[in-house]
């Protein structure tokens, strides 16, 4: 959990004030401007697309350091990229591209176990897939879009989670948005933690189920809110409920925290409740042959009602999965919009699951498998240890591969940002509304394509940039070798 | 003691007496004589009214024992996540052996796929696939993050500028899967008080953006401009204070669900008369409509810049995944802070981009691919045109041609089972792969269900007059 030192959060407040002044102040001025120019005839009767406050926090604050976003590369998102430089005349309004580019260090990509770029293996099976079955089917799963690769990939990854059956889809915001609509609907309950990602805010709400948030990672509170419920029943009428899903993911992404997930399957069972879980960031890179935080944490997979993950991040493809029991599956793909209504899963994509899937049970013959899992494991706790001894504010578990470094103020978002870049390492920073708004941070992402050397390359860089920008909170630890020469001494 | 007791009370009782013989008791009001009783009877009545305007005593509300609740929690039982599984829950799709092209193999054996919406039959296009190869080398398979860290690739801008060269419009962005299109952008337009007016007819992925947006629906009868022009006319006479609402109208060029193309100019006309704004779902018509497939302005020859939005899915005439979202540069950029399908998701994979810059050039470069299209169209009107038992229902340039039955059994449940009865006949005995428009339990789309044939420009004489004689011997079989 992040301890927030007042006076830090004294400083983040008054430079959010500052912004926020001066941003009224350009509105007002703008706002005068403009009643000087006539506005266009077109527009007459039409309200604005876009009215005054909605985005404000986009014109005022976000455009002023919009450089550190979506920077485009131009090459593989692997260990080391290729960042397209850009330029701009009207003072970060608008961004134009050069055709320069500088070689980074990427420690941004979701690319947990490496199979971003080109891989040895899984690439010549790829290029075979698409020469066989070209890049799309054109067409939704129920009509003519299910190929024998579709069905090897459901059965390969049933057998991967440690389930009966799996369903896939070829987009992993997608399979959130509409599965949850189809396993619990009006007179259901939703429980869901307070740091969800997006998509499944958005199954939550699509549902039409009541929504109720638990306090993240607090089986505690979790058991207070699921009695307080069941004896309550729905409201208004106090009937009970027709059934309760409670929803948590893996790895949360922007804190790096794997959830306690034996505590809360035991509270789920007591209760009668439903689990789901979202491992879109722990597949595959955690675990010690991968399988995610169920085998991290030692839960049997039969615990879980139903299993959802993408294939983004450690398979390096796209799309997302479902796995649970064969009635389930068999009614999701009877009713389930995303099998009804989407393309499915380009055959390129899919084979590169396969093939990466193989790799990492060993069954391509070699033991590349085992090697990624073992140095990301290895990686993430070297960095992690690392950047703590150096006095920086990391948040997460260890093993976990995700590791945030506290930034709070705003200033130092785009200082730390620009200043990693100028050094030729690539950092993702996150502020409002991805995270609280006194809680901005950067976020590393290891991956098993970094050597050790770039891993120590990345740690000078961040090392220097953080003494520039000030953001070391914690004491530093002394180097280990000097207290045992004090102790040969005494 | 007993003396201090009754000097109190004569002090009491002379007080009393003071107050009976005070000014107020002797006075005269109105003729009325006020005598010190009436003192007392006036304060009886003002306590009784007093009274009477309290609430009334409601015990307090004791809240549950801990007991209570560990009983109330044994007793409940939930439902269980699925409904029991049918016969019909368990029907899989038919698997396909290669290429969703125009021919395909299925069970070993080769059928002519009438269920691909392969329009400009791009499948297989040597082009295509000698960019998406290229592309795989270079970048991999996966972008490994959202746009927002990392995951613009230099092809994604690339496809951006030339899909928005090609529409005609200032600027485009980019979506990873086409359902997740439409169903972020309308919530990132539309908010909670804000006026949407739609057709009954359009897909699930409209549907749900169209709900998750909570703003106010209201639908029109489908495609019926009539319809529309009255509820425009109601929405706008009811809602004076219509400065701060936003409006919009909410159309598909080609609706998956009927065949029928929404009539632009009109809806155009409608829209400026009464100061809407038109968002466009051109998954179907883009590729297909006008004479060089920029879609469904060009056909009604409607400058592009009339059309507020613009979206569209690229899996079907561009033979590739993902979607676009096309306008005015203030509408795309608004999108790529708020829209939450492009912010919170992994971009698309490269090589698919790629594929979709190779398509619109290749569509660029041989617009005869468009005559080869609606030729296909045509010659299949004529053969299907006296099927015993089933009706065309789609528009003649649609792409989609829509058949239904003649004569409904009365519920849509035994109409598909009607349906897919023919279907599977026909995928059996004859080769030819067609399908039934399944609906999901959450689609609240009422129009009747039927066969759908995707028309492809690869396809040949010999397949579609193979699949009109099909649909004849077997539908004048099992309707007849």
């Amino acid at each position: 959990m992040v301890r927030l030192p007042y006076l830090t959060a004294l400083t983040t407040l008054f430079s959010y004030g500052l912004l926020f002044a001066f941003g009224q102040l350009r509105d007002f001025f703008r706002k005068i401007i403009d009643w000087f120019k006539s506005s266009s005839k077109d527009l007459k009767g039409y309200a604005p697309i876009c009215l005054g406050l909605e985005d404000f926090y986009t014109r005022r604050l976000y455009l002023r350091i919009q450089d550190c976003f979506s920077r485009p590369i131009a090459s593989a998102p692997d260990a080391w990229i290729d960042v397209v430089e850009r330029y701009s005349n009207d003072n970060n309004k608008t961004l134009h591209r050069t055709s320069n580019t500088t070689k980074c260090l990427n420690l941004g990509s979701y690319n947990y176990l490496g199979f971003a770029a080109a891989d040895e293996y899984c690439t010549p099976h790829v290029i075979d897939s698409l020469k066989k079955y070209s890049c799309s089917t054109c067409s939704v799963r129920v009509d003519g879009g299910t190929t024998d690769l579709h069905t090897e990939l459901e059965e390969l990854v049933a057998r991967f989670v440690g389930k009966p059956a799996a369903i896939t889809f070829g987009m992993g915001y997608v399979t959130n948005s509409a599965i949850i609509p189809v396993l619990i609907g009006k007179g259901g309950l939703i429980i869901s933690d307070s740091l969800n990602h997006n998509s499944i805010v958005n199954g939550a709400r699509g549902s039409g189920a009541a929504v109720r948030v638990f306090q993240h990672n607090n089986p505690s509170h979790l058991e207070d809110v699921l009695r307080e419920q069941i004896a309550e029943g729905q409201p208004r009428t106090h009937r009970p409920w027709k059934k309760i899903i409670v929803i948590v993911e893996g790895i949360y992404s922007m804190e790096g925290e794997l959830c306690q997930l034996p505590e809360i399957i035991a509270v789920c069972k007591k209760y009668k409740v439903y689990t789901y879980l979202d491992e879109a960031h722990s597949i595959g890179a955690v675990g010690k042959t991968g399988r995610g935080v169920c085998e991290l944490l030692g839960v049997d997979p039969a615990d879980v009602d139903i299993m959802m993950g993408t294939f983004t991040k450690s398979f390096g493809s796209c799309g997302g999965y479902i796995a649970a029991s064969k009635e389930i599956i068999q009614y999701l793909k009877y009713t389930c919009p995303a099998y009804l209504y989407a393309t499915s899963m380009s055959p390129p994509a899919v084979q590169q699951v396969i093939s990466a899937i193989k790799v990492i049970l060993g069954e391509d013959g070699s033991n590349r498998g085992a090697q990624k899992l073992a140095r990301i494991r290895e990686n993430s706790n070297f960095f992690r240890s690392e950047l703590q001894k150096m006095g920086f504010e990391v948040l997460g578990d260890s093993d976990s591969p995700v590791m945030p470094i506290m930034l709070y103020n705003p200033a130092k978002i785009p200082a730390f940002s620009r200043e990693c870049l100028r050094q030729n390492v690539a950092v993702v920073t996150v502020a409002f509304p991805a995270t609280p708004l006194l809680l901005a941070r950067a976020r590393i992402c290891i991956s098993a394509a970094h050597s050790r050397e770039d891993l120590i390359k990345g740690l000078e860089v961040i090392s220097k940039v953080g003494d520039l920008a000030g953001i070391k909170y914690f004491p530093v630890e002394p180097p280990k070798h000097e207290t045992q020469s004090h102790k040969k001494l005494e | 003691m007993a003396s201090a007791v009754m000097n109190m009370i004569t002090a009491a009782l002379d007080w009393v007496t003071v107050i009976f013989d005070a000014p107020l008791a002797r006075a005269v009001v109105f003729g009325v004589h006020i005598d010190g009783h009436l003192v007392v009877e006036v304060l009886l009545v003002a306590v009784i009214l007093f009274q009477l305007t309290r609430k009334s005593y409601k015990p307090p509300k004791k809240p549950l024992t801990e007991k209570e609740i560990d009983d109330l929690c044994e007793e409940w039982v939930p439902e269980p996540l699925h409904p029991p599984i049918t016969e019909e829950m368990k029907a899989e799709p038919p698997i396909l052996e290669s290429a969703a092209g125009p021919h395909t193999v299925i069970d070993g054996k080769e059928v002519v796929n009438f269920a691909s919406a392969n329009y400009l039959g791009l499948l297989g296009n040597e082009k295509i696939a000698d960019s998406c190869i290229s592309s795989l080398e270079k970048y991999g398979v996966g972008s490994c993050g959202p746009r927002g860290f990392y995951g613009t690739i230099d092809v994604h801008l690339d496809c951006e500028t030339r899909i928005a060269k090609f529409m005609g419009t200032p600027d485009s962005i980019l979506y990873s899967y086409g359902i997740s299109t439409i169903f972020s952008v309308i919530p990132a337009f539309c908010k909670k008080g804000d006026i949407i007016v739609v057709d009954e007819g359009v897909h699930w992925g409209v549907q749900n953006g169209l709900y998750l947006s909570r703003s106010t629906v209201v639908y029109f009868k489908h495609n019926d401009m009539a319809s529309l022009e009255s509820t425009l006319e109601k929405l706008t006479r009811e809602n004076k204070r219509a400065e701060k609402i936003r409006r919009y109208i909410v159309v598909e060029a080609i609706y998956q669900n009927s065949g029928q193309i929404a009539p632009l100019n009109e809806i155009v006309r409608l829209k400026e008369k009464y100061r809407f704004r038109v968002i466009l779902d051109e998954s179907h018509s883009f590729g297909v409509l006008g004479n060089s497939g920029r879609g469904l302005a060009e056909y009604y020859g409607v400058p592009i810049e009339k059309i507020d939005i613009i979206t569209a899915g690229m899996g079907n005439a561009l033979a590739t995944d993902g979607g676009f979202c096309t306008g005015s540069v203030r509408v795309v950029d608004h999108q790529r802070l708020s829209s939450s399908g492009y912010v919170f998701s992994a971009s698309l994979p490269p090589y698919l981009a790629s594929a979709a810059i190779s398509a619109v050039n290749y569509l660029e470069d041989n617009p005869s691919v468009l005559t080869q299209l609606r030729s296909n169209i045509d010659l299949l009107w004529k053969g299907l045109s006296d099927i015993p038992g089933l009706a065309i229902a789609s528009h003649p340039l649609s792409p989609i041609v829509y058949l239904k039955l003649k004569k409904s059994t009365g519920s849509s449940k035994s109409d598909l089972e009607l349906l897919n009865v023919i279907t599977d006949r026909v995928l059996k005995e004859d080769s030819v792969f067609i399908v039934s428009t399944k609906r999901s339990v959450l689609d609240k789309c009422r129009l009747p269900v039927g066969i759908r044939l995707f028309v492809s420009a690869g396809h040949s004489e010999t397949d579609i007059h193979k699949v009109c004689d099909s649909l004849r011997r077997v539908a004048a079989l099992v309707l007849v």
